[in-house]
């Protein structure tokens, strides 16, 4: 595959299954303010897949569009990052998932704007501005589950333990990110992983929070090889699309 | 036009083109914009009808014009702040948002996110009353 059409579709796969996994919280929320936050989070990821899905359909040119892309794709050929994937969780689980990839995002997409790929360069653009209050919102619910109760840092430190050897692959570059990289098209995503570190660790100091000692790094997703549960995902994600192919509303 | 979401409008013979750019890119607004646009040219007689939708340069909250701001704040959304508070280092620095039914700068944040990803939700200490301020962007 062209690498610049992996690369379009890694970004817009990541957007759109963390999209979906933050989605099965609406009505779930533990107070209402926060189940809103939460669904409009999903909702600010969905537009960005959409954008990038719009963008890959154009690249391949042979009559592919968003919906295609995001409904008629199996499990192998999607790339996103295996973090997104994962099951929600509880509430902790949630919001560290989505601390860690929207500091991530934040980084990704403060170098892709300056890029030379005008439409890439213009989705970052326009998607950096609510990345930056997820990092914010994501942020304050780091310090207050690290530093509130008991259990709320019993399962914060919980997640920190599931999640963390998710986040090797956000900055191990795939075979496409290499090849665009070498043309300067692609943000290199090892460049990130040092000032990744420092943000999350800033956070984590005030939510009196550890970073775990480095370990081993979990890989594949983004090579297409996925755990067991973005199947189920996308069973759900797919199932009308599947079941009655090119239905409208 | 008020809220800046129209950034462009190219006329040559009978064929019209309105340039428009998302306020968020997840908006669901966008396509019920688009139709009315569309509707709304029909109805004064333009049949060649292109409608553009464009990213960059990401539309910020800085576009909205005086009148759209007091249109907000008439039908009960706190506009956005002319100048933005927003720091990322600072987490619980909370814009100081003025009440839109009874001015009172007394109102505290309950929500980053109000009833659409473009809004916080707040609520007035003076007069109770609960209201959405429009996020600077």
């Amino acid at each position: 595959m062209n690498p610049l059409l992996a690369y379009t579709l890694f970004l817009g796969d990541s957007t759109l299954i963390l999209s979906q996994r933050n989605s099965e919280w609406c009505g779930h929320g533990p107070i209402l303010e926060q189940d809103i936050a939460i669904t409009n989070i999903s909702l600010d990821l969905l537009g960005q897949a959409r954008n990038f899905y719009t963008y890959a359909a154009s690249l391949k040119g042979d009559g592919s569009t968003e919906d295609s892309l995001a409904y008629m794709r199996t499990e192998r050929e999607f790339m996103n990052p295996l973090i997104v994937e994962l099951e929600r969780g509880d509430w902790a689980r949630t919001i560290l998932r989505q601390f860690f990839f929207s500091q991530y995002q934040q980084l990704l997409f403060e170098q892709l704007k300056d890029l030379p790929d005008e439409q890439l360069a213009a989705i970052a653009e326009k998607s950096l501005k609510e990345v930056n209050y997820h990092v914010r919102w994501s942020s304050e619910w780091v310090i207050r589950l690290g530093d509130g109760t008991k259990e709320s840092k019993q399962r914060i430190t919980t997640a920190i333990f599931e999640l963390y050897s998710y986040t090797g692959e956000l900055f191990e570059p795939a075979s496409y990110e290499v090849a665009l990289v070498a043309t300067g098209v692609a943000v290199d995503p090892s460049t990130l992983k040092e000032e990744w570190m420092e943000n999350v660790k800033k956070v984590f100091d005030r939510a009196t929070l550890e970073l775990p000692e480095p370990i081993f790094m979990q890989k594949g997703g983004k090579q297409g090889i996925h755990t067991e549960q973005l199947g189920f995902l996308l069973a759900e994600l797919q199932y009308l699309q599947r079941v009655y192919p090119g239905s409208e509303w | 036009m008020d809220l800046g979401i129209v950034r462009d409008v190219v006329i040559e013979d009978d064929k019209i083109e309105i340039i428009i750019t998302p306020t968020y890119s997840g908006c669901p607004a966008m396509d019920a914009i688009s139709m009315n646009i569309r509707l709304e040219l029909i109805s004064h007689g333009y049949t060649n009808i292109k409608i553009t939708s464009v990213l960059s340069p990401a539309w910020t909250t800085e576009w909205m014009s005086e009148t759209g701001k007091e249109k907000l704040r008439t039908y009960g959304i706190a506009p956005p702040n002319a100048r933005q508070q927003f720091c990322n280092d600072v987490f619980a620095a909370d814009e100081t948002v003025q009440c839109p039914k009874c001015n009172s700068s007394q109102t505290s944040k309950i929500s980053e996110f109000g009833s659409t990803a473009c809004k916080s939700l707040y609520q007035c200490r003076d007069c109770l009353e609960p209201f959405d301020y429009f996020k600077c962007h």
